[in-house]
């Protein structure tokens, strides 16, 4: 479908329930978030534009950083593998796993993953792929999808969690207690991960310099599924490169505050490489694959800021229409701010189809306002905007904007206009035939026209 | 979004009065000329102005937006500040047009970025006015909803200051505030349900404290949760900024 508005239609139908669930969950934290930012950062705007161009630096010698730090890995004994797309991920991963005879893994939060739909795919191919992370676990059971980059259930509450437990066997009773919930996810997931062959994670950065990849969770899940696995994959977006270690921290720090409001994750992870030989623990094999699938086609674009996304969610709390449409608006695997650029551009086929969400935004900034990489992304909306102009995109709603440029730029004309539009005060607007002028007008009063009245006041008391 | 460059200041000032209060909100229009002539300046208001060309650059009809953008620079072309009585539309001069014209820049265009003032912004930090020497006749609670196209600008603080010395005023903080309300322009008549839940989250917000009148600096932004109140039978007490400055002095 073309030039849609199926944001808004997301928004008109959404369950109250599910609305809720959303409104909450984003506005809790919000306050946190700015005051731990603030308590150690007194301008924060400082460090989000040191964090800003270092990316941008790394964005534009990324070639350079790649084969840096593929050097770096391979000197530590990682496999590493490119994918240009996202079919080449999943058979990449595949094939990996057949080669060590893996039939059964435990797979950490990703939004990579997420992005090139793995779990189904591995699971079609005879392999077990079970969702360590809490809430993806609950996704998993629900066969729903993540709607939040950091709380990919937002949208849903204990109560309808409970019952997914309660159906899906992992417990036998129903007891929405969210330390309940919590207790019982454990003890189900701790036999599968002694049970796991393979873990397959994401990568929050890879440092170029040494080949280092810092891996962060709030749940020590990721841990836990390499721990007693022999084979370590992790599937990593060419953009998470960083180019020293040292780096890591603006961005750990920058990370946690923006996403949760903590000063660092509780799990934060930096993987040096496969298992060594004094090490009693670990996998003995490590694969790191890096995919493009899309990424140098943005980093080609006038939007190619959203390169710098650290993935920490901020702009989908204190985002207004996130918060009332809900992730699952967005119909891709990123949704708010971040995925109205980031998703029509990234699956750049689907750009026709997603063009709505760059046009669904006020424009209000929040979204650049709490960013820890300053993305720019009202600018980068508006930049969208005029290319689905530009390539004829319009949708049914659309105001034909050239009659406006007319008389906007004919002065006589728009003093003449202005005055007239009085005339519509005796006139009953509500009625006329006009759907989006009915659809706005259902909702709202317009005030009385005064046209004109300032032009004839400021000329009557310049003669006077 | 806030102008990077240093804005010079002038005893002569122009006015650009935007197409919401030339067709509806002239009384904000006049309150702007009223207040700056109180404050010694000059206010001139050139006619053949019409409209920043905010809602066909939003659109992405960017053709149609550079050449009204082109208009406007013309007719505040010189060396004089242009005040405006919104964020909106001095954002549109001093943000949006230089994102337009960023690949073929137009030396009118960064004239009038450079020069363009909101109206708040430039009594407090322009001209240096720190306190209002206003009055209320009773105590009076206000709401400001500072819109988002001064996110990033002087106008939060000058608002929020000014409004704050003005005696018998309390500007009462409620939930929520970095909340947008929904307006966007062309955006609440493409989107008009996300809009309109936009719009009614930041009422009960607004609302929530019991104001005795909302304050804003965007008459766009008043206008759209003043249609909402009235629909939906809570209607709200609204002014512009200015407006109160004015109806305050003695």
């Amino acid at each position: 479908m073309i030039g849609n508005q199926l944001i808004d239609e997301y928004a008109r139908n959404i369950t109250d329930e599910k609305q809720q669930s959303v409104i909450n969950g984003s506005a809790a934290g919000t306050e946190k978030r700015y005051q731990v930012l603030h308590k150690d950062y007194p301008d924060p705007d400082a460090i989000r534009k040191l964090a800003a161009s270092i990316k941008d630096h790394t964005l534009h010698h990324l070639g350079e950083y790649l084969a840096t730090a593929e050097q770096a890995l391979v000197s530590r004994g990682v496999n590493v593998h490119f994918a240009s797309t996202d079919e080449d991920a999943r058979q990449t991963i595949l094939s990996i796993l057949r080669g060590h005879g893996v039939t059964q893994l435990t797979k950490s939060k990703s939004m990579a993953a997420e992005e090139i739909h793995l779990n189904p795919f591995l699971i079609e191919n005879g392999v077990e792929c079970l969702e360590s992370d809490l809430g993806e676990f609950i996704i998993q059971l629900d066969n729903d999808e993540p709607s939040h980059i950091v709380k990919p259930i937002i949208h849903k509450n204990r109560r309808e969690i409970a019952e997914t437990f309660q159906r899906e066997g992992i417990a036998a009773d129903y007891n929405d207690d969210p330390e309940t919930i919590t207790r019982r996810a454990r003890v189900y997931l701790r036999e599968k991960y002694m049970q796991a062959q393979a873990g397959i994670t994401g990568g929050n950065f890879v440092c170029a310099d040494t080949g280092r990849v810092a891996l962060v969770t709030n749940e020590g899940n990721s841990r836990f599924g390499m721990a007693p696995v022999g084979v370590h994959i992790a599937l990593i977006g060419i953009e998470k490169i960083i180019p020293q270690e040292k780096d890591l921290a603006v961005f750990l720090n920058l990370l946690g505050r923006s996403a949760t409001g903590q000063q660092l994750t509780v799990y934060t992870e930096f993987i040096n490489g496969p298992k060594s030989a004094n090490q009693p623990d670990g996998p003995e094999h490590m694969h790191v694959v890096f995919m493009d699938n899309g990424r140098t086609d943005v980093l080609a674009s006038n939007c190619k800021e959203i390169l710098r996304c650290i993935r920490c969610g901020a702009c989908q709390n204190v985002c207004p229409v996130y918060r009332q449409a809900s992730g699952h608006a967005y119909r891709s695997t990123y949704g708010g701010p971040v995925g109205a650029v980031l998703s029509p551009i990234l699956f750049g086929s689907r750009f026709p189809e997603l063009a709505d969400l760059p046009k669904a935004s006020s424009l209000c900034g929040a979204c650049n306002e709490v960013c820890p990489v300053d993305i720019p992304i009202p600018d980068l909306l508006l930049r969208l905007r005029d290319k689905a102009h530009r390539e004829h995109i319009h949708s049914p709603a659309a105001i034909p904007m050239s009659p406006f440029a007319t008389l906007a730029t004919s002065p006589s004309l728009w003093r003449t206009a202005m005055t007239m539009s009085k005339a519509m005060n005796h006139l009953p607007i509500q009625v006329a035939p006009i759907k989006p002028l009915q659809d706005w007008l259902g909702q709202r009063t317009l005030p009385d026209s005064h046209g004109g009245d300032f032009r004839k006041w400021y000329k009557g008391r310049k003669k006077g | 979004m806030a102008n990077p460059i240093a804005r010079p200041l002038n005893k002569r000032v122009l006015l650009m009065g935007t197409c919401l209060c030339d067709a509806f909100y002239d009384d904000t229009a006049k309150a702007t000329v009223e207040v700056l002539e109180h404050l010694g300046l000059t206010v001139e208001f050139p006619d053949n102005q019409t409209c920043c060309g905010q809602p066909a650059f939003n659109s992405g009809d960017w053709t149609a937006s550079r050449k009204v953008a082109r208009h406007t620079a013309s007719v505040f072309a010189g060396e004089l500040p242009v005040i405006v009585p919104s964020g909106s539309c001095a954002a549109m001069n001093f943000h949006g047009n230089l994102l337009q014209f960023e690949e073929n820049p137009d030396p009118a265009i960064t004239s009038l970025a450079k020069r363009t003032w909101e109206v708040m912004d430039f009594i407090y930090n322009g001209l240096g006015i720190k306190t209002w020497p206003g009055k209320f006749g009773k105590p009076t609670r206000l709401a400001f909803h500072r819109s988002c196209h001064a996110r990033g600008t002087g106008t939060g603080e000058a608002v929020r200051t000014l409004l704050a010395s003005i005696e018998n005023a309390e500007v009462v903080p409620f939930g929520e505030a970095e909340q947008c309300c929904g307006f966007g322009g062309t955006f609440s008549v493409t989107f008009p349900h996300i809009s309109g839940k936009m719009g009614t989250l930041k009422l009960d917000r607004i609302l929530d404290i019991q104001p005795d009148l909302l304050v804003g600096i965007d008459m766009s932004c008043l206008m759209h949760l003043s249609g909402l109140a009235q629909t939906q039978g809570r209607p709200v007490k609204h002014l512009h900024a200015i407006q109160v400055l004015r109806d305050t002095l003695p």
